[in-house]
């Protein structure tokens, strides 16, 4: 049975029109829907197994980024969210959408309530960052959409994206409980360990991206649906690479895993 | 009393934009401070309890992980001196504007009208003195046309505790909204006077024209039975110098001209645009069946597939950008966004391109009175267009900064974009639009202030000591994205008749271009939204504030369009409707107070007369030292400006947004080489793509502009055919920027500067019909001087030719590094002894006289027999020779691809190794070929010029031989170093 993904829209969200094509490429059907347009009848978070918060400048990353759409979301959407996710269903942010998860606190929900527990901080660099980036799934990961994945290389196109948590304790937890998802390496897969430009904005501990416990809910800051064509990589002509693009998998995943589970 | 939030990065954590400044400081202005933490201030000047200030303030202003906030309480620590920049009144602020809706979503009720939260940043600067904060801010931090400052020590901070260091950014200056009449009975001189402190831009002869329509009986007959006055009123004054400035009615171009050339012979001239402009896209078109849309709409249309259609338009924004380098660059990306907006029944944008011309970022001279330093332009004009662009959403894909000294007196910042629209929309052809009578007028997205008055004819004079502050906008990407989402989707829902842009000249000039097919339109003005009281009438039609459409509605629509606006937070507000009366009318509380004959509004300019006399320029021939080791010069041109790496200002712009890039602007083994023209993918599951180039080169001005035009043109295209765009499918824009052309006491040289256009337009013409290329949109920009006192300053006359093309098979394009070692080496087309106006002279401080000139049919030859190559897959890079010569070009693709090359240029038949090297002859490719392809490359390429050089080589440098002997011999990473570095800020 077909699954299907809603894309949100709306406030300077601007990766939706491809995110919904990754998910439609992967096999779902996917319909793009204003905020304004949700919080009116948010029932119709029913029809769907998956949900994404897709890249852009929401607010245009006034007072911080992804901030004034997580105080949005949370005051006219916060308790459809929260069923969302009890009823098992999959959740991606990416990039700025990764920024409202954190700060709304859907990510990386500890004890099941949205609080707000990591940051995206502003680049070490203090300038938005758009370069490649090689990526490398972390081998403990309960990641739902990295399944079957090692490394993959996409974009990163953000100021504010250097992860960081509280204190050592908060960390120490994303760890053990398999919730680091993806870090930042090198073209050889080896992790950048902080170093500029393989870790473009001074994460710590190289962090990517991140779950929460399990699995199904997913935020990252670089851009998988940017990477869908063979074409879009930056080698492609050095490579003689052709077809489909690595982020696609991401999306497959997400879609396998609904359809096995969610329908 | 208004509350403050202060918020600051936790104490023992980094602060990244506190140490971005300490280092911009340092490189900038050259004071070193010890350290600067940024504290960031809202100030809420609203109802609001103190647990509601408690809330907002923990729950939407403070990041719980790094940050630390305190309401009415100051955060600033150890530091000796902090500086306050915020906002004046009535200037966009952006994030004050987010944070009321924030505090209104956390709060959950809405905020009164007058109710209002301003943004403003500290910085607590620590090992300055009172004298360097007062440098800082004015020359690193603020502008003070639009923002205020003050300086505070620690001791003065204790003292003020919490309290407001500025005043709050209130608009409390009104207007009255009172309707003035103009006097036009008085004498010419005083008519002079009256359009130099009205801002009107207008000549004495069109005063006068003025002056005599309403002098004429019928005229008055018609008045004084609507009870209008004889003379007119300030409305209907501005509304003809906007509609009759320059920048809208382009009467240069449109002049009648005679012209006596080189030759000495005098002919005349009816209108270059209809001469050169037009001609060239009319004879094109006898051969092209792809023209959709050219010249009458905001932008271009030309066919993309069965289904789409596409867009492109180039517009700049120098003047303001001269003022407020940020905000006037800002308003120039999202401004042109609005043409492809605007363009048939709305597009949607796909890309920017983006090209800027500044003086270096190293002079060191004194700057003249109200001009900024090149460095504060270019870091000004970079942010303002990254931030424009990012923040829509629309990927940035193609772009230049080129530099000369003369660009000091003004900036110029061209900013292009291009759009796609299904054929049909809303089940109506998208092309074709009219606003017909009956229909809403109606203004969508921003409100009106008094931000942009006078722009149209504040861009229309040169910059001097009058020149407004108020022809300073910001924009508000966010607000224009609302707009852009929602009126994609009204169009597809076939909401509305017709759709333009409201941008120079603001309502009066949208709305009067709107009214020429019905024939005519009624407006009221006091139903216009603004965003303080206080505008007068005029300045209410006038206003340029920003991210506005105007839209004609049929009337049973307005209802549904009104309702999926509201849903979509998007303003709209019918402001009358379009008739066919043949008059603009404007209301004003129910009194009329403008009546203008349509006919007269658009007609009634009267056309320039004006000389133009080509005065040949006294030119010294170049002199070239002898021959020898050639290495240092090599790394000394691929460090200079023009030909530099420019990676550290691209990297800030979103490239890939939309995800159908295919040739990106970096390249090669370390993506960091420089790509030629830009190729995407709009539409994912089709090969069908687009590939964008610019080409420009005001550094053969000064030697004849008849070649610095046709080297543009000849740069844009071979972009394009260098990454597998073909002849036959290019469509271009001319976007020209002049100094003033018009002969006068303060352009004695005036008649040269117009021979000079009449030369740019005469190549413009000879190759494009010769290219096949049509030029489907254009716009120019003719007073760009300074003038201030005794200093003037013109700019170079200066042409962006921007080119695209639409390609079949996208996965047959070709990037510009080398790709493995062992293949052969060739240098593509003739390179001729044409070191004039070169990078190579400009750095031996000379111009030269053997300026590039291009052989359209050799290079048209060549240019189809390399498509073919391409296209039969034979090429494994292939890049473009263009500033700093063949040397550059082949260095770029060795270090691009991380393989040596080992070259021999003694066959290129020239006396000199110099021009060899770095003559920027045009129509000339590097290419690399497997060795295995060779001989069908070679075949294919027969009948052209082109020279084996050579081999790539697996050891990491570049050798070039000339005749046997070294010439240039360094290793790949002294190359690329040297051309990364200068610019790698």
């Amino acid at each position: 049975m077909k699954t299907n993904a809603l894309i949100l829209t709306g406030f300077g969200i601007n990766c939706d029109g491809e995110t919904a094509k990754a998910f439609v490429r992967a096999g779902a059907g996917a319909d793009r829907m204003h905020l304004n347009d949700i919080a009116e009848a948010p029932s119709c978070l029913d029809r769907y197994q998956m949900l994404a918060v897709p890249g852009g400048f929401s607010f245009g990353d006034d007072i911080a980024s992804g901030r004034i759409l997580a105080n949005r979301l949370r005051h006219k959407l916060g308790g459809p969210l929260k069923k969302f996710v009890q009823d098992g269903k999959l959740i991606i942010g990416i990039c700025n959408g990764f920024q409202v998860l954190v700060k709304m606190g859907i990510l990386p929900l500890f004890e099941g309530e949205f609080k707000q527990e990591v940051t995206l901080a502003w680049n070490n660099s203090c300038r938005f960052e758009n370069r490649w980036v090689n990526l490398k799934v972390d081998a403990q990961t309960q990641c739902v959409w990295l399944k079957g994945m090692d490394t993959l290389e996409v974009p990163v196109r953000h100021g504010e994206g250097k992860f960081m948590t509280r204190d050592t304790a908060t960390m120490d937890r994303l760890r053990a409980q398999g919730q680091i998802a993806l870090r930042y390496a090198d073209a050889a897969g080896v992790l950048a360990n902080g170093v500029f430009p393989a870790n473009p904005n001074g994460a710590e501990d190289d962090i990517a991206g991140i779950c929460d416990p399990s699995g199904r809910i997913f935020g990252l800051m670089p851009h998988p649906e940017a990477h869908v064509d063979a074409t879009n990589h930056p080698q492609w002509t050095r490579k003689g690479l052709s077809g489909e693009g690595a982020g696609l998998q991401v999306f497959r995943n997400a879609v396998e895993y609904a359809e096995t589970h969610l329908v | 009393m208004p509350n403050r939030i202060e918020v600051i990065i936790q104490p023992g954590l980094k602060d990244p934009a506190g140490e971005a400044l300490r280092a911009r400081l340092a490189e900038d202005l050259h004071i070193q401070i010890e350290d600067c933490r940024i504290v960031e201030v809202y100030t809420i000047d609203a109802v609001l309890s103190q647990d509601e200030l408690e809330t907002v303030c923990a729950e939407l202003f403070t990041d719980p992980i790094i940050e630390v906030s305190a309401v009415n309480h100051s955060l600033a620590r150890d530091f000796d001196y902090v500086i306050e920049v915020g906002f004046l009144p009535g200037v966009t602020d952006n994030v004050g504007k987010s944070s009321k809706e924030g505090i209104q979503d956390t709060l959950g009720r809405t905020l009164g009208e007058g109710e209002a939260v301003y943004k403003s940043r500290q910085f607590a600067i620590r090992g300055a003195s009172l004298d360097m904060c007062e440098k800082i801010a004015r020359r690193a931090l603020a502008n003070e046309l639009i923002e205020q400052w003050c300086v505070k020590s620690a001791a003065e901070m204790s003292a003020l505790d919490g309290k407001p260091l500025l005043g709050l950014p209130v608009v409390t200056q009104v207007s009255e909204a009172v309707v003035r009449n103009i006097d036009l009975e008085i004498a010419d001189s005083a008519l002079t006077a009256l359009s130099r402190e009205m801002m009107l831009a207008l000549e004495l002869h069109e005063m006068k024209a003025i002056q005599a329509h309403y002098r004429s009986e019928l005229v008055r007959t018609r008045r004084a039975k609507l009870g209008l006055p004889n003379n007119p009123t300030d409305l209907e004054v501005e509304i003809l110098a906007q509609t009759w400035s320059e920048h809208c009615k382009h009467k240069i171009f449109n002049a009648t001209i005679d012209y006596t050339g080189p030759d000495g012979k005098t002919r005349t001239i009816d209108s270059v645009f209809k001469t050169y402009v037009k001609a060239t896209t009319d004879e094109v078109a006898k051969h092209a069946d792809w023209l959709v849309s050219v010249f009458h709409d905001n932008a271009g249309i030309i066919e993309f597939d069965a289904d789409h259609y596409f867009a492109l338009k180039a517009e700049t924004h120098n003047s303001p950008s001269a003022l407020d380098p940020y905000g006037g660059a800002m308003t120039g990306i999202v401004g042109v966004n609005r043409d492809i907006l605007g363009a048939g029944l709305g597009c949607q944008c796909i890309f920017n391109t983006d090209v800027f011309c500044f003086a270096s970022p190293f002079f060191d001279g004194s700057i003249p009175d109200r001009l900024l330093h090149p460095r504060r332009v270019l870091r000004g004009v970079h942010a303002g267009v990254k931030d424009g662009g990012n923040q829509s959403g629309i990927p940035d894909i193609n772009g230049a900064i080129v530099f000369h000294e003369r660009f000091l007196g003004k900036p110029l910042v061209f900013c292009g974009t291009g759009g796609l629209i299904p054929k049909t929309v809303g089940g109506q052809p998208s092309h074709l639009k009219q606003a017909r009578p009956g229909d809403c007028a109606v203004m969508a997205g921003g409100r009106i202030g008094k931000d942009g008055i006078h722009g149209a004819t504040f861009s229309s004079e040169e910059l001097h000591e009058g020149s407004p502050a108020t022809a300073v906008q910001i924009g508000d990407p966010i607000t224009q994205k609302k707009m852009a989402d929602f009126l994609l989707e009204a169009r597809d829902l076939g909401m509305y008749s017709c759709i333009t842009d409201c941008g120079a000249g603001g309502l009066s000039s949208s709305i009067g271009e709107m009214a020429e097919k019905p024939g005519g339109v009624a407006i009221h003005l006091d139903r216009a939204p603004l965003k303080y009281a206080g505008l007068a009438p005029w300045e209410i039609f006038l206003s340029e504030a920003q991210e506005r459409m105007t839209l004609a509605v049929p009337p049973e629509k307005m209802a549904a369009f009104t309702d999926l606006a509201r849903r979509r937070e998007v303003e709209v507000t019918a402001l009358g409707e379009f008739t066919d009366s043949g008059y603009l009318e404007c209301f004003y509380e129910g009194k009329l107070i403008a009546s203008l004959d349509m006919e007269f509004l658009h007609d009634g300019v009267p056309k320039m007369q004006l000389e133009a006399r080509w005065n040949p320029p006294a030119l010294t021939p170049e002199t070239v030292g002898e021959r020898g080791d050639l290495t240092a010069d090599l790394k000394a041109v691929l460090a200079s400006l023009n030909v530099c790496s420019k990676e550290s200002f691209v990297r800030m712009y979103d490239t890939e947004v939309l995800a159908q890039s295919v040739l990106k602007q970096f390249q090669g083994i370390a993506n960091d080489g420089p790509g030629d023209a830009a190729v995407i993918r709009p539409i994912q599951g089709s090969d069908r793509g687009l590939a964008v180039s610019n080409g420009i080169c005001p550094k053969y001005s000064d030697i004849d502009v008849y070649h610095m035009m046709a080297c543009a043109i000849d740069e844009a295209v071979r972009n394009l055919v260098a990454v597998g765009a073909k002849l036959g499918t290019i469509a271009g824009l001319d976007n020209f920027c002049w100094p003033d052309p018009v002969q006068s006491e303060k352009t004695p040289d005036g008649s040269h500067k117009l021979a000079q256009l009449v030369r740019a337009c005469e190549a413009l013409y000879d190759v494009c019909t010769a290219y096949g290329i049509p030029l489907i949109s254009g716009k120019d920009s003719m007073k760009n001087d300074y003038k201030i006192g005794d200093t003037k300053i013109s700019i170079p006359p200066t042409v962006l030719f921007t080119a695209a093309a639409v390609m079949d098979d996208v996965t047959k394009a070709v990037s510009m590094d080398a790709k493995s070692a062992g293949d052969v080496v060739y240098v593509l087309g003739e390179t001729r002894d044409e070191l004039g106006g070169s990078e190579y002279l400009a750095l031996k401080g000379q111009l030269g006289v053997h300026v590039p000139q291009v052989h359209v049919e050799q290079a048209k030859a060549l240019y189809t027999r390399l498509s073919s190559a391409i296209e039969a897959g034979l090429v494994a890079s292939c890049h473009d020779c263009s500033d700093g010569g063949l040397a550059v070009a082949l260095a770029e693709s060795a270090f691009a691809g991380g393989l040596g090359i080992d070259v021999e240029l003694g066959a290129l038949g020239l006396d000199s190794p110099v021009s060899a090297l770095f003559s920027e002859s045009q129509s000339r490719f590097v290419v690399t070929v497997s060795p295995g392809k060779v001989q069908a490359f070679e075949a294919q390429l027969a009948g052209s010029a082109f020279c084996k050089l050579g081999l790539t080589t697996a050891a990491s440098d570049v050798t070039v031989r000339w005749k046997g002997e070294p010439l240039v011999h360094a290793p790949l990473a002294d190359l690329k170093s040297a051309w990364k570095k200068t610019l790698q800020w």
